[in-house]
């Protein structure tokens, strides 16, 4: 694909979970809890009178329609604030420094006062139906391969509850995530290749990941702003998997250049969607369908000069119908019938033949049939109407989810500008240069520079550092060596491997300290352990933390020989096999050796056994 | 403009109002926004925009410049008025605000929230309402509810018995919830009802969409359509939005700080509870009946009245400040069965001899004052201190207020304190009447 002929543009937004030990507006901790919740409170939410304008009971009872929610509160992990029950508590100033240390790592300008503001959400997703947020800095920029990226803003603000169930009208949600603090950075839309947003979602996660962030899933959420020439803006939620982004990305283009396809010939027939909903179930009175049958009512529409564009795919197995029923679906509906996919779910051709005689089908024309209660097939017949309609502009402004596969899906309509305004509860929070400046100069090592000055420093290997850096160790790593005059590289592999292993092995490796370490591999320096015994040494050492590591080594076998003893094994050894050394002479070295390590493994250093092996063979030769 | 000192001139010497769009340049940056007003208590020296994201900053202004990029229109607070359509089929309910915020719109465009009094607004805000009557809303003043005054209660009762002589079926008042259970105790001794009088209010406000205003809002003109021609407080029954609680006027106290079930019956039982619309009146609840009483109007009250709590260690001069202040009468909040250390007995011998009644209530709230099982409770009585039996500490408060009204005669006041005025005491304390 030609980006720059399309007019490609892209913008990133990462939502990133920050490692406070407290949340943004409460004392509780951080953590998502898998505990039964202690109390269920039920709650609505309405949506404010500047939104609703005219007085119009069936909008508002619309609006209403869902807006039913129930929170899960725990007695130890959640308190009133998340369930809306007292105003917030001061500002974390954990998770404020937290931000200004991104801010700065990304070059940008601090506000000089952070204001707490309410953005209003209604979907539950938030007990007080709306979000607290705040603009941290502005106008800052990142150098990547492909140019310079601007980063335009850094707000900090609350996650939101965790969605567990819609049932029987009402949505539930987990209050331990709500309040959690997030850092939100929003790029510029001036990225034009796929591969330069991969490069820059990877940059800014380096960057979050040198600071005090969460990890894991779920922890970090990456949405994608897209747009062609002749698109429309398109914000993609959920991007996970960073490898995917080139495919996300060409997808959606795909989409986009289908869409605008579909345009065209719609144009070019004159294609219009007739206003009338039909009904059918007489014509369906003795259907073998069962979704048909099943039903309280079939209703239908018809769109004159669709024929054969609805089944027209825009991305890989999903069609232009596929995007209008994402649009019924909103409505209570599971899908819909077109006539591009017809005969088909149990519906003959004759049925096909009767609706199209019936509906006056011409030879361009099409028609959407959906089945289910009467209101509900009708609410969502108005949304295939209104989608269909607006095939004939081309591409929606749409929020789109990603999916696993690289398609995306239709979730809601692109927000408009953010009805926010000042949450008064809080105080207005003034970050003057004495904050600033100690953060300013302590600034975090990046990954990459990490990584580079350890292998120069430590001699170690291009790997090593590598994977001491992607997994976090680095820091133990240098800790252990400013304690220890020890070789880097045991040290290096232990954090870098060994500890993944012994977890996979089913230890707890976290309860590991600075301490054990230090004990380890002082034995290790003193030569009192060999190399080859660390690993095992550490993973007793889980077994009894509180134990001395010394008295560890002595019970599991792992402290060495003193060199006398050991010279006085392979002394034996060798005499009791002289015969051998005189019949091979030096080439009695590798069986003799052999023999050593099988008694000496773990209590002597292999160079060591090596060369009085040596030394004992020339003695007879 | 809440704009004080050194922003107030920066922003006179630029010739710029509120709800310009301004440029602010700082030495590497420049800031572009709305300019919106700061709130009272911020500090000087800085200015707040609203940035196009819709995020507010706010701006340093030392060593910064400023320029107009264009005049903002001044906010536009008032809306159109609509006309609302009246139901002869349906009853009329006044609604009469007090202060806080019935409803309130927010301007997006500049974060500002204003509080909306009239009929229409509120229609608007909560179109259900016009299911269920006609409505006359008038806004009576807009006090913080911490700020009320006995001589608002005057005002108020005044203002209900005038709209209940000119035909209103029912009565909701909208009120701060700080000091609601005073108000409604206030009314229930003023005014004798023919009608509901249900007062109500939010612990959520209502510019939330999970405020608790509209629910507390709806179920009071359910109330106030109902047969209990009392004075009640209409609140949240619990943390859920699902039902509210009716309580008695004269038995209610605020007992949370935040939480939007805070109001509570002390000893006592809520009369009813509204669910889905619908209420269900407690049936172990005598009350009375709509049109049972005349209309009656008394709001004579004495607001000279001190309401002192003990505690371990008081001294004898918070009684004798009173005194030789000119209090007309005191409220003690005594401890357990209605004590205080007996080095206060003398100072209640004084204020019997200047003819200033002294009424004891508990700072257990739960219970009631008996002063006749321990030594101390018998010589507190015997210096003349008059029962609260089981009325909260404020109910007594606003109780003796009223009582000072009627008469200046102290037995003629411990005569009103021991009369049932308006269901304020119970003889008997039942099993259930703790804690709920």
């Amino acid at each position: 694909m030609d980006y720059d002929k399309l007019g490609l543009k892209m913008g990133l937004e990462i939502h990133q979970q920050l490692n406070s030990e407290h949340k943004l507006f409460c004392p509780c901790k951080t953590e998502l809890v898998d505990d039964d919740f202690d109390e269920l409170v039920q709650r609505k939410l309405r949506p404010t009178q500047s939104e609703l304008g005219e007085i119009d009971r069936a909008a508002l009872q619309e609006s209403l329609r869902g807006l039913n929610f129930k929170y899960e509160n725990f007695e130890k992990h959640t308190c009133l604030v998340e369930n809306d029950d007292e105003p917030p508590h001061s500002l974390n100033e954990e998770a404020l420094d937290i931000c200004i240390t991104i801010a700065c790592l990304m070059n940008m300008h601090i506000v000089d006062e952070f204001h707490t503001m309410r953005k209003q959400v209604i979907d539950g997703s938030n007990t007080g139906g709306f979000q607290r947020t705040g603009m941290v800095a502005t106008d800052g920029y990142l150098e990547t391969p492909y140019g310079k990226v601007v980063i335009e803003s850094l707000g900090l603000e609350e996650d939101a509850a965790r969605r567990v169930e819609t049932k029987d009208g009402f949505t539930e949600f987990r209050l331990d995530r709500l309040g959690i603090p997030l850092a939100e950075i929003t790029t510029d839309p001036s990225m034009h290749h796929p591969d330069q947003v991969r490069e820059v979602a990877y940059m800014l996660g380096q960057i979050l990941r040198s600071t005090n962030v969460k990890r894991g899933l779920g922890t970090i959420r990456q949405d994608l702003n897209i747009s062609i020439a002749e698109g429309a803006r398109v914000e993609i939620k959920g991007v996970q998997d960073l490898d995917l982004m080139a495919e996300i990305v060409n997808r959606e283009v795909e989409r986009q250049l289908a869409l605008i396809d579909i345009k065209k010939e719609l144009q070019a027939r004159n294609a219009e969607v007739l206003d009338e909903i039909h009904t059918l179930d007489e014509l369906f009175a003795d259907t073998e369908s069962k979704i048909l049958k099943s039903a309280e009512t079939i209703k239908a529409v018809v769109l004159k000069g669709y024929d054969g564009l609805i089944g027209r795919e825009v991305q890989p197995k999903r069609r232009f119908g596929t995007e209008i029923a994402s649009y019924a679906k909103k409505r209570g509906v599971s899908g819909i019938f077109h006539s591009d996919e017809l005969p088909a779910y149990g519906i003959t051709q004759e049925e096909v033949d009767r609706v199209s005689d019936f509906l006056d089908i011409g030879e361009d024309d099409a028609f959407i049939i959906v089945a289910h209660d009467e209101d509900i097939a009708v609410s969502a017949l108005e949304e295939v109407k209104r989608r269909a309609s607006l095939g004939l502009d081309g591409v929606v402004e749409e929020t789109r989810k990603a999916l696993d596969d690289g398609n995306t899906e239709y979730m809601r309509p692109l927000p408009t500008a953010n009805r926010m305004y000042l949450e008064t509860d809080i105080p207005l929070f003034k970050i003057t240069s004495d904050r600033i400046e100690p953060i300013a100069n302590n600034l975090p090592e990046l990954p990459d520079v990490k990584q580079a000055r350890i292998i120069e420093e430590y001699k170690l290997s291009e790997d090593l550092a590598t994977q001491l850096v992607k997994r976090q160790e680095a820091d133990m790593f240098e800790d252990i060596l400013a304690e220890v005059d020890v070789d880097a590289t045991p040290v290096a592999s232990l954090l870098a491997y060994d500890l993944r292993e012994i977890k996979r092995e089913g230890h707890d490796i976290s309860v590991l300290t600075l301490d054990h370490f230090k004990g380890i591999f002082t034995l290790l320096a003193d030569g009192k352990i060999a190399k080859d015994s660390v690993r095992k040494l550490a993973a007793e050492t889980i077994k009894t933390p509180d134990t001395d590591i010394s008295e560890i080594a002595e019970k599991n076998s792992l402290v060495m020989m003193s060199e006398d003893d050991v010279h006085k094994i392979i002394s034996d050894i060798v005499t009791q096999n002289e015969g051998m050394v005189h019949e091979r002479q030096m080439g009695a070295m590798g069986p003799l050796m052999g023999m050593c390590m099988k008694q000496l493994k773990g209590k002597a250093d292999g160079g060591l056994v090596n060369k009085i092996v040596r030394e004992e063979i020339q003695k007879l030769i | 403009m809440t704009y004080k000192e050194n922003s107030e001139e920066y922003i006179e010497n630029y010739d710029l109002s509120i709800g310009d769009t301004i440029r602010v340049h700082k030495e590497d940056i420049s800031y572009t926004g709305i300019l919106l007003d700061r709130p009272e208590d911020a500090e000087d020296g800085y200015l707040v925009l609203k940035l196009s994201s819709g995020y507010n900053i706010g701006v340093a202004i030392d060593n910064t410049t400023a320029e107009l990029i264009e005049k903002g229109d001044k906010p536009k607070i008032g809306y159109d008025e609509e006309e609302i359509p009246h139901d002869d089929s349906k009853q009329n309910i006044s609604i009469v605000s007090t202060g806080g915020t019935v409803s309130s719109v927010i301007d997006y465009r500049t974060g500002a929230v204003h509080p909306k009094f009239t009929a229409s607004d509120l229609v608007k805000a909560n179109p259900e309402l016009l299911y269920y009557a006609n409505y006359n809303v008038k806004a009576l003043y807009n006090i913080l509810s911490e700020n009320m005054k006995p001589e608002y209660w005057v005002k108020a009762a005044k203002e209900v018995a005038g709209d209940i002589s000119d035909g209103a079926d029912g009565i909701v008042i909208a009120h701060g919830t700080d000091t609601m259970h005073y108000t409604s105790a206030a009314l229930s001794f003023m005014l004798k009802t023919p009608v509901p009088i249900i007062v109500t209010g939010a612990q959520r406000s209502s510019d939330r969409p999970s405020s608790d205003a509209n629910i507390n809002l709806i179920d009071s003109v359910i109330a106030a359509k109902s047969d209990i021609a009392e004075v009640c407080v209409c609140m949240h029954g619990s943390l859920n939005d699902e039902y509210t609680y009716l309580h008695k006027g004269t038995k209610v106290r605020k007992m949370h700080t935040s939480r939007r079930d805070t109001f509570r019956s002390i000893n006592a039982q809520p009369i009813a509870k509204i669910q889905n619309k619908k209420i269900k009146i407690n049936p172990n609840y005598s009350y009375t009946r709509r049109g049972d009483s005349e209309l009656e109007l008394n709001t004579s009250i004495e607001e000279k009245i001190g309401f002192i709590k003990s505690f371990p260690g008081i001294s004898k001069d918070y009684i004798e400040y009173h005194i030789d202040k000119g209090y007309k009468g005191l409220v003690i909040e005594g401890t357990g069965l209605g004590h205080v250390p007996d080095n206060l007995i003398d100072s209640f011998k004084r204020a019997q001899d200047e003819n200033i009644p002294v009424i004891m209530t508990s700072q257990c709230l739960y219970g009631r004052v008996n002063m006749n099982v321990y030594s101390t409770g018998r010589e507190i009585l015997d210096a003349g201190v008059i029962s609260a039996l089981d009325m909260t500490p404020e109910t007594t408060y606003v109780k003796l207020c009223w009582a000072l009204g009627q008469s200046d005669d102290y037995s003629k006041v411990k005569e009103i304190m021991q009369t049932n005025v308006a269901g304020e005491f119970s003889e008997k304390s039942t099993i259930r009447d703790f804690l709920n």
